[in-house]
């Protein structure tokens, strides 16, 4: 009998199916986490892949911190709209009372719009699991995390107590109360999300392409002046730089890289030549060396 | 350090030519791979090895490496690659991994995803994790050391999750002066045990993780070694998924795709071989056949799919297969069964109780399943069969499987989605176990259900009653039995036929073999149910009075009834009020140390969470909490 031999995205793409299918077929009320990133929008079309002709049976979330940027938010609607899925938007009334932002606030801006704002819209609608695009090649502490991870009533994470995962088998029960994250493309490396983008000719963002923005340089990050509200300081004036993003977050909180790739080759070219991580451009794990697993252990995603 | 140059590096290319590599990259197949040793063997290095001769290591995480060599390191002012690869802050410290942690890296022919294990004795659970994903195995050994009991625990951990390929790696060659005497012995030795065990073929490769000696290319401080290097032979061995594709089509269904009347798809993936429209399939267990009509995709239909693919499919006939079914080639189909003797790995805090209800989810289905007392215990360390009770954290275990139900099933060793299962406690929700089947004990299809003229219907409408089974439970001096005989005088006055089943006389005859372990317990409850379910069947209103401490086992009997015929009372009374009592001494015997296994003293009471009835025996007499009962029974 003749074989025919999988790639690597062949192979990940069905392992990747198969958590989502198995999660609609064992969740009372799952949910997508939809971080309108490249990793989100990986997510997003395995998960059209995997119900094809159905539309996903279940909605996508997005936790709104308010200071994403306005291409994300035009992306966000439409890509649901053309999944046919319903779009949820949070944001956490709490933070929007108290008016809580990237530039007064420092780490509570995170925690409290993101972290909390994710607990609170699960809480609000006893959403039981919730899919996440985490890979395990992006930080230390993510290396160790399983497909399926159970979090306490609290939405804590212990990660010495965290269910053993054999074969395809994930066993999905759970007492009432308790949620679970699961990650479906947990292993799919930075390189594999970028060749499959190319390959499926999945739309993400334009931030991802190098353009012309309007940007100044703080602490050794290029931000992007991307609305008026970003508080400029004294003498500070925005310059046009050829940039683009390698991860995308709240706007004042997320380092551009110069560059001039504009076509999705040149960005993986430019990808596979560079010489820093992923996620340096994200202030979040400056802090210290186990940061990542310090908020996870507190709810962060 | 010994530079081994860059073939793996292709930024030639990538600066040429990107759309060339992009081109190449896209055939590149993956392997998935368990390194097995402990960190003194130099794991962690030869992993953190491995990503950095690929180019996986990026400058920032290079300088925080170089930073935290100096640091914490032990290889003084080089680079200690093993640090890479630690990842929890504790384990950090402590300077262990302790759990199983997932790495990639790529060359030009492959990705690779590594499963690092920890070697110590207690992760056994760990390994068996990792392993159970796995192509290929990586078996570490300190070239200074040789065969370790740990190389033997490893490797049968290894042969048994069933990988084929295994790899000897002997590293730390620099420290034994790159000798081939000392790698040949070695390899000697390991045959001798590989072969004891049964492993069939394995590829020994003398390497230094540290200095880089045959990891990427054939290295000159070992002429005498003529095979491949290590990472060369990683891009090359078969792997698993496409060995499946050989096999018979089998696909357990894991999802019906349904958008509206006209569309009915089986979502999957393929286990093993191949399958393609027009091709004949058999839904086990129900036998029922048809034909593929199409292979559904968003990009358009498909002409072939194969083993390791997630597919939706469609039928040309409309036939009952639902989730947990498996889809089968019509001429080859598989067994079904219902008892097995399987391996089990235990992995729980909570040691294994024969006799109690597990799930047990094999494919896309779950079912409910007993485990019997283990035949024997395996020492992982000598292989040896030791007698026990029951399996604890870590111990593996061959026993007898029984399902509520008939699965398809292969074995293990033919197919690892089919014949690889795991168990889960019914209330804690923890995976417990992993299980492996290696033969059905007896093929369900040759033991039939007797069926009988006179139903049970029949035996109910005689009497002219609903059987029901009054349960009775509550801590040994609460009043059950003293309950149980009121409410059966009554219903007799009412003309009821009834049956009163007794805890202690039950153990005088039926159960006079079992003591009072938690497996005895688990035991007696379940006779006791399956007594009370056929006096059901006769039509008979059975009371039962039982301390049934555990939860599971009452929700056990709960199962084998007829919905609504079981009604759990709960004789709630508190133990002091109990013991206060102590109407047969027994309270005073278990506080003297004179009676083990007392429930309520040294054994626990798992109260119910939501019974039919509670009957507060402080609040109400036994004549009135009978009429109470009653009053449940016939409204």
């Amino acid at each position: 009998m003749s074989t025919k031999s999988l790639t690597h995205l062949q192979r990940l793409e069905a392992e990747s199916i198969h958590i989502l299918r198995e999660v609609a077929a064992e969740a009372e009320k799952p949910v997508m986490l939809y971080s309108v990133g490249k990793d989100s929008a990986v997510m997003l079309h395995l998960a059209k892949k995997a119900f094809y002709p159905a539309p996903p049976p279940f909605p996508l979330l997005h936790v709104d911190t308010t200071w994403k940027f306005r291409d994300m938010y035009a992306l966000r609607n439409r890509a649901a709209q053309e999944a046919g899925m319903e779009l949820l938007v949070y944001q956490n009334p709490e933070a929007k009372a108290k008016g809580i932002n990237p530039f007064d606030h420092g780490s509570l801006h995170t925690d409290m719009w993101k972290t909390e704002g994710l607990k609170q819209a699960l809480d609000l609608h006893g959403f039981d699991v919730a899919f996440g695009g985490a890979r395990r090649d992006e930080e230390k502490s993510r290396a160790k995390e399983r497909v399926f991870s159970f979090r306490s009533a609290n939405h804590r994470w212990d990660p010495k107590n965290q269910r053993p995962e054999l074969w395809r088998l994930y066993n999905a029960r759970k007492s009432k109360g308790e949620s679970v994250r699961v990650f479906p493309i947990s292993n799919w490396t930075e390189l594999d999300i970028w060749q499959y983008i190319y390959l499926e000719n999945i739309e993400i963002v334009p931030l991802y392409f190098a353009a012309p923005r309007p940007t100044v340089e703080r602490d050794g990050l290029i931000l992007m002046v991307d609305d008026d509200r970003f508080r400029l300081k004294d003498g500070e004036v925005p310059q046009m730089r050829s940039v683009r993003f390698r991860t995308l977050g709240c706007y004042p909180l997320t380092g551009a890289v110069e560059s001039e790739a504009a076509t999705l080759p040149d960005v993986i070219q430019e990808m596979l030549l560079t010489t820093t991580s992923e996620r340096q451009g994200r202030a979040i794990d400056h802090d210290q060396a186990a940061s990542m697993e310090k908020k996870k252990q507190e709810g962060y995603f | 350090m010994t530079t081994q140059d860059p073939i793996y590096k292709t930024d030639a290319l990538i600066a040429e030519d990107i759309q060339a590599y992009l081109e190449t990259h896209q055939h590149k197949t993956m392997l998935r791979f368990i390194t097995c040793g402990s960190v003194d063997d130099g794991k962690s290095t030869l992993i953190g090895r491995l990503l950095y001769d690929s180019k996986m290591i990026f400058e920032d995480q290079l300088a925080t490496l170089q930073a935290d060599s100096r640091k914490m390191g032990t290889q003084g002012q080089e680079i200690d690659f093993a640090l890479l690869v630690d990842g929890l802050a504790a384990e950090r410290e402590q300077g262990i991994t302790i759990d199983v942690a997932y790495r990639f890296f790529a060359t030009e022919k492959r990705k690779f995803i590594v499963a690092d294990t920890p070697g110590h004795e207690q992760y056994t659970r760990n390994m068996v994790t990792g392993a159970s994903t796995a192509d290929l195995a990586v078996i570490l050994i300190d070239a200074r050391k040789g065969v370790l009991t740990q190389t033997r625990r490893h490797s049968y951990l290894v042969h048994l999750l069933g990988i084929r390929q295994i790899v000897l790696a002997v590293n730390k060659m620099d420290l034994v002066g790159y000798d081939q005497a000392t790698f040949d012995k070695i390899v000697a030795d390991y045959t001798a045990f590989a072969t004891s065990i049964g492993i069939k073929g394995f590829t020994a490769i003398p390497i230094s993780g540290f200095k880089g000696d045959n990891i990427t290319g054939h290295s000159d401080n070992m002429p005498w070694y003529t095979g491949t290097a290590l990472l060369p032979h990683l891009e090359t061995v078969e792997v698993d998924a496409t060995r499946d594709q050989t096999g018979a089509f089998r696909m357990p269904v894991q999802w019906v795709n349904r958008p509206n009347l006209d569309f009915r798809g089986f979502c999957g993936l393929i286990a093993s071989g191949q399958v393609r429209p027009g091709d004949a399939v058999r839904v086990l267990p129900s036998g029922k056949t048809s034909k593929i009509a199409r292979i559904v995709a968003l990009e358009g239909d498909r002409d072939l799919a194969v083993a390791g693919e997630s597919v939706t499919l469609t039928l040309e006939d409309e036939i009952d297969c639902s989730r947990g079914q498996v889809l089968v080639a019509a001429q080859a189909p598989l067994e079904v069964a219902d008892q097995f003797d399987a391996t089990i790995v235990w992995m729980d805090e909570a040691e294994m109780v024969p006799g109690r209800a597990y799930w047990l989810k094999i494919g896309t289905q779950t079912v409910s399943a007993t485990i019997h007392a283990p035949k024997y215990e395996i020492n992982v360390n000598t292989q040896e069969h030791l007698a026990k009770k029951t399996l604890d954290l870590n111990a593996i275990g061959v026993a007898v499987v029984t399902t509520d139900r008939q699965i398809p099933y292969a074995p293990y060793e033919e197919n690892r989605d089919l014949g690889g299962f795991i168990l889960i406690d019914k209330h804690t929700n923890h995976t417990v176990a992993a299980g492996m089947i290696h033969f059905a004990l007896r093929r369900a299809q040759n033991i039939h259900w007797q069926a009988t003229d006179i139903t049970r219907a029949h035996h109910a409408a005689m009497k002219n009653q609903k059987p029901a089974v009054l349960w009775l439970t509550g801590l040994s001096g609460s009043g059950k039995s003293t309950i149980a005989n009121i409410v059966e005088k009554k219903l007799a006055r009412m003309n009821r036929h009834t049956f009163l089943l007794d805890g202690d006389n039950v153990r005088h005859g039926l159960n006079k073999d079992l003591g009072f372990t938690e497996a005895d317990r688990v035991e007696n409850i379940r006779r006791v149910g399956e007594v009370a379910k056929l006096m059901t069947d006769a039509g008979l209103i059975v009371i039962t009075a039982f301390i049934s401490p555990f939860r599971s086992e009452r929700d056990m009997v709960r199962g084998m009834m007829q919905p609504g015929e079981f009604v759990e009372v709960f004789v709630d009374t508190p133990l002091e009020v109990a013991e206060g009592r102590d109407v047969k001494g027994l309270y005073a015997k278990a506080r003297a140390g004179q009676l083990k296994n007392f429930t309520g003293i040294d054994s626990p009471y798992e109260a119910p969470v939501a019974p039919e009835l509670r009957i507060d025996t402080t609040e109400m007499s036994a004549e009135e909490a009978a009429d109470l009962i009653i009053a449940r029974l016939i409204p």
